[in-house]
């Protein structure tokens, strides 16, 4: 019998925990985030950096106690899936996380493919996506409405490097060598044709397969054509690989500057390879801009560091900065109506902790940034340990450009 | 076995009501619903069956490993997505030449490699497949390796992008359904007799009046066309192509798991089987408790089928109940 | 060129992994990528974890490859070998599946390194970095040390006329079900020692591995299936192809002329360039 109540008790408690909880649930409204993430396949690190910068943002926006819109109070709660970064299910786990999952908004999966993939679903339902590393041009100019850009596009990428070389070294002779992917191509054909419009002197021109480990011959070829200087490189991997070959070679260069790569910390553990490569960021820890809202640089990069232990990377910042601006618009727009918040997304001019931010609203580019400005950093020694320093544009600077490198 | 020449024989037969059946739910249930989640899910399934059956002309009929079977569908999906956009051709007429296109390729890659068997042959398919994937990417018309994007206005021929969407469903699963009945007709035409000799025993096929030669090259041909299609219509939803997509080696290897699980050489085993891997991987992949595990429980399923059930959850049932053996084709 | 003779060295070991198993027991091993993979990260979790020298990691992925080999055989491939070919390439694919999902729940598929200096040789600007040249010579010696195994021991020769004519040789008392799993170990360990190898050379990932199997495919068909001797060879002008075209044309036109000339090689001579032996 004595068994029997206890049973009885227990059950009756455990009828009313979820009541209680029912009802906690109901009294702050909830804002669902979708989103494919790269947790496995061949972009997981820079995607896993992004999901790290939405996951701050989440946590540091719920502990705030959620969006403010319209006299409401909504949690942030985010919803995502694998898409092993195959175009394959893009399709399917977007019409699901709208659908099935309710999402109100929607972040993009890494890289520009799978975002324009992602984008035909998320047009249907007039959602707002942001996009965080889509980087590619082409993708705003297909006539959507609702896809707004974080980053800078890829035809910006290399400006920065492209001026420092013009103005240290005209004559230099420059090599471009560029993973053959669609960010990494669009980013080289840009470069090659800004610095044939600076009267610079191109002398090297190629493409290698994304996921070359051996560059042997592209290297041997830089070599044989007299370059100066390289540009290029592509992802982690690569661009990693080829600066550790690059100094293996003892080839003698006198700047290089690869994309994506040399921006992780991890860089830094290629030693002597690593010093003097500069890296186009989107963003770094050092550059202090005032921001109109949300955390400055210093402060997003500590929590960050709380958190993950790690240095925030570009990617991270790049998630949360989407966040930070999604949050923004559905604040001013008071509403969490899509089209509210895309008009409020529209008329977006503002400076945060990632930099100056606004959308081209013109037909022909939709949601292309066109505020955000790259810096480009430098490895560089400090007291016997490698830093990153930023070098350029000149008033972000917070080391002078080390040139030439060797 | 007696053969029934008449139309009202062969609709005596199960199979066809069974096809019919199926692809009526397919049609059916998101279009009564409305449920566009399940019409996703279920046009990946419809896409894996059309693969499936596919390679089951080649591996389950006819006896020849295909692994670069991807191939008619990145192909596909190239020609499509150019034809479609690069050329303003609408999508019927794109996605149909598509499937001309790539079986004609086929026909020109089989008089090389057609003569080669076994495990030769294999890894004939998988070096067809990387050099074609190399010079796609290499190739500045198609985009090289940005490949091709699709505006949006492109789907406004066909009623704007949600009434699009709509419609690549319902080809795609007129596509399964051609698959379906096209694997059922061959299997039992003297031209699918003919395969079969040729999977028992290459060289007594030969005595037999049978000419391996052209039988293979027209089955590797004919299994080109609907895949390829199928791809034109898949990259056409899909809003862009790349080279990395269309000819992604695990899209091949995953059709041949999923004719071992239904059981090869049936029409309805590479269906089944299609079906039951999609659904599950799907599953595996959004449960939150076996997303990071979802390739081991994968790789130990087949293993455990390939070791202790080779003849694929067909093969166990006609085991099972030998009188399934007249039904089930 | 001559970076491309070295690195072709390491093909070739990889690729003698591959033919070895192929030659003996008529089986494509589809595990062959992952366990290259498995010997990078060999290499690597040894020098990082246990402290030892680079060179030093190699005969402990070596035995561990043998070890994980026999067992692989007795699991997936004791079962299936005498059934037709598709059987084992798919229990082979079905192991590879399986190691490749452990692999990335373990280490995700992030790039890994193994910190690596030797110092090069300078030849008119062009550098030979001394990994390289050991990595070459090392694989020249195991490939040494193998053929002197197959023709000089008991061992050897049992494994040898086990690959001519299984039946033969259990009749001569060869317990060959031991035999074939000997084998099958000692190509693992050879592809885990390949792949040690590459990664004191290059970054690597879990996935790398699928294109060192590639690779191997390729010099495979070349030297011959089943054609130790000739896999080396193979590998040899797979590294002289690599890096003899590339002065000549754009770099992303390499694996077209890779591939182009592997399916060419299978139509033309299904035994291989060196090979004599029939394949079938």
């Amino acid at each position: 019998m004595k068994m029997l109540r206890f049973i009885a008790g227990a059950a009756a408690l455990a009828v009313v925990c979820v009541q209680f909880s029912a009802k906690a649930a109901a009294a702050d409204k909830t804002l669902t985030i979708g989103f494919t993430a790269s947790e496995t396949g061949a972009l997981n690190v820079d995607s896993m950096n992004q999901l790290h910068g939405f996951e701050l943002w989440r946590d540091q926006v719920n502990a705030a106690g959620g969006i403010k819109a319209g006299g409401q109070h909504y949690k942030v709660k985010l919803v995502y899936y694998d898409d092993q970064s195959k175009a394959a299910r893009v399709q399917q786990l977007y019409s699901r996380l709208i659908v099935q999952d309710g999402a109100d908004f929607l972040f993009s999966p890494y890289s520009s493919g799978l975002t324009a993939t992602a984008a035909i679903i998320s047009e249907q339902y007039g959602k707002v996506m942001l996009t965080t590393g889509a980087a590619e041009d082409k993708t705003y100019t297909l006539g959507n409405k609702g896809l707004f850009q974080i980053y800078t596009p890829a035809t910006h990428y290399l400006s920065a490097a492209m001026r420092l070389i013009k103005e240290k070294d005209p004559k230099a002779r420059i090599a471009i060598a560029y993973s053959d992917d669609g960010f990494s191509k669009a980013v080289a054909t840009a470069a090659s044709a800004e610095a044939k419009a600076l009267g610079e002197t191109v002398a090297f021109d190629e493409a290698y397969a994304p996921n070359t480990t051996d560059f042997g011959p592209i290297i041997n070829k830089i070599i044989a054509a007299k370059g100066d200087v390289v540009v290029g490189g592509g992802h982690y991997a690569d661009g990693a690989t080829l600066a550790r070959q690059i100094f293996d070679q003892k080839v003698p260069l006198r700047f290089i500057s690869l994309l994506v790569a040399p921006d992780s910390d991890k860089f830094a553990t290629l030693g002597a390879a690593a010093e003097g490569v500069t890296v186009p960021s989107q963003w770094e820890p050092s550059a202090a801009y005032k921001p109109d809202f949300g955390p400055t640089g210093a402060a997003f990069a500590a929590a960050y560091k709380a958190k993950f232990g790690s240095d925030a990377p570009y990617h991270a910042a790049g998630g949360y900065a989407a966040g930070l601006l999604l949050q923004h618009a559905i604040e001013t727009a008071g509403s969490t109506d899509s089209a509210k918040v895309t008009a409020a997304l529209n008329a977006t001019d503002a400076t945060i902790f990632f930099g100056h931010l606004k959308f081209a609203t013109d037909a022909g580019h939709h949601g292309l940034q066109v505020g955000h400005d790259m810096v480009l950093a430098q490895w560089q020694k400090k007291g016997g340990s490698l830093v990153k320093e930023v070098i350029w544009p000149k008033d972000a600077q917070t080391s002078p450009v080390l040139y030439p490198i060797r | 076995m007696r053969r029934e020449d008449s139309k009202t024989g062969m609709l005596r037969r199960p199979m066809p009501w069974l096809i019919a059946a199926v692809v009526a739910a397919f049609a059916l249930l998101p279009a009564a619903t409305g449920d566009v989640g399940l019409r996703e899910t279920l046009f990946l399934a419809a896409l894996a069956i059309v693969l499936a059956s596919n390679l089951n002309l080649m591996i389950g009929y006819t006896g020849y490993v295909n692994f670069g079977n991807v191939i008619f569908f990145g192909l596909g999906g190239y020609f499509g997505v150019w034809l479609a956009t690069g050329h303003g051709w609408s999508l019927y007429p794109a996605a149909l030449a598509a499937g001309l296109l790539v079986s004609a390729v086929a026909l020109l890659f089989g008089a090389g490699i057609l003569r080669l068997r076994g495990a030769y042959f294999a890894l004939a398919t998988i070096g067809v497949n990387e050099a074609v994937s190399a010079v796609v990417t290499n190739m500045d018309a198609w985009g090289g390796s940005t490949g091709m994007y699709i505006p949006l206005d492109a789907y406004q021929p066909l009623g704007g992008p949600r009434q699009a969407l709509w419609i690549v469903y319902f080809l795609m699963i007129a596509v399964m359904a051609v698959s379906l009945l096209l694997s059922w007709g061959i299997r039992r035409s003297r031209f699918g007799l003919g395969l079969f000799a040729i999977r028992e025993d290459e060289d007594a096929a030969l005595v037999m009046g049978v000419n391996p030669a052209r039988f293979k090259a027209v089955i590797y041909s004919t299994s080109a066309f609907l895949p390829a299609v199928a791809g034109a219509l898949f990259f056409f939803k899909n809003g862009v192509i790349q080279p990395d997509q269309a000819f992604d080696l695990t899209f091949s290897t995953e059709a041949i798991v999923m004719l071992m699980l239904g059981g090869q050489g049936t029409v309805t085993g590479a269906a089944l089987g299609a079906f039951i891997y999609e659904y599950f991987r799907g599953y595996l992949l959004t449960s939150p408790l076996f997303s990071n595990f979802q390739l081991m429980v994968a790789g130990a399923l087949l293993l455990v089928i390939v070791l202790f059930v080779p003849g694929g959850l067909v093969g166990w049932m006609i085991d099972r109940w030998p009188r399934l053996r007249g039904a089930i084709e | 060129m001559i970076d491309g003779l070295l690195l072709g060295a390491v093909y070739g070991l990889a690729a003698i992994g591959l033919t070895l198993i192929w030659g003996v027991m008529n089986v494509i091993n589809l595990t062959h990528g992952a366990m290259v993979a498995l010997g990078m990260f060999g290499v690597y979790l040894l020098v990082g974890h246990a402290g030892l020298p680079v060179y030093a990691t190699l005969p402990p992925v070596a035995v561990g490859g043998f070890l994980v080999g026999v067992a692989v055989y007795w699991v997936a491939v004791h079962r299936v070998i005498n059934r037709p070919h598709l059987m084992s390439l798919l229990a082979t694919f079905a192991v590879n599946m399986m190691l490749i999902g452990a692999g990335t729940a373990l280490w995700s598929t992030s790039p890994y390194n193994v910190d690596l200096s030797l110092p090069g040789i300078t030849w008119r600007g062009y550098t030979f970095t001394g990994g390289h040249i050991v990595a070459a010579a090392v694989a020249v010696l195991v490939a040494g040390v193998l053929y002197l195994f197959m023709r000089h021991t008991m061992l050897g020769k049992a494994i040898r006329a086990v690959a001519s004519n299984r039946q033969a040789a259990e009749l001569m008392g060869i317990p060959s079900n031991r035999v074939l799993a000997i084998a099958f170990g000692l190509g693992i360990g050879l592809a885990m020692t390949a792949g040690g190898l590459v990664a004191t050379l290059f970054p690597f990932t879990i996935l790398s591995g699928g294109e060192y199997q590639l690779k191997s495919f390729v010099v495979t068909v070349l030297g011959g299936l089943g054609n130790p001797a000739g896999a080396l060879l193979g590998g040899l002008l797979l590294g002289l192809v690599e890096g003899g075209t590339t002065p000549y044309m754009a770099v992303s036109w390499t694996p077209v002329i890779e591939f182009g000339l592997f399916v060419a090689v299978l139509v033309a001579f299904p035994q291989g360039l060196f090979g004599k032996r029939t394949g079938r």
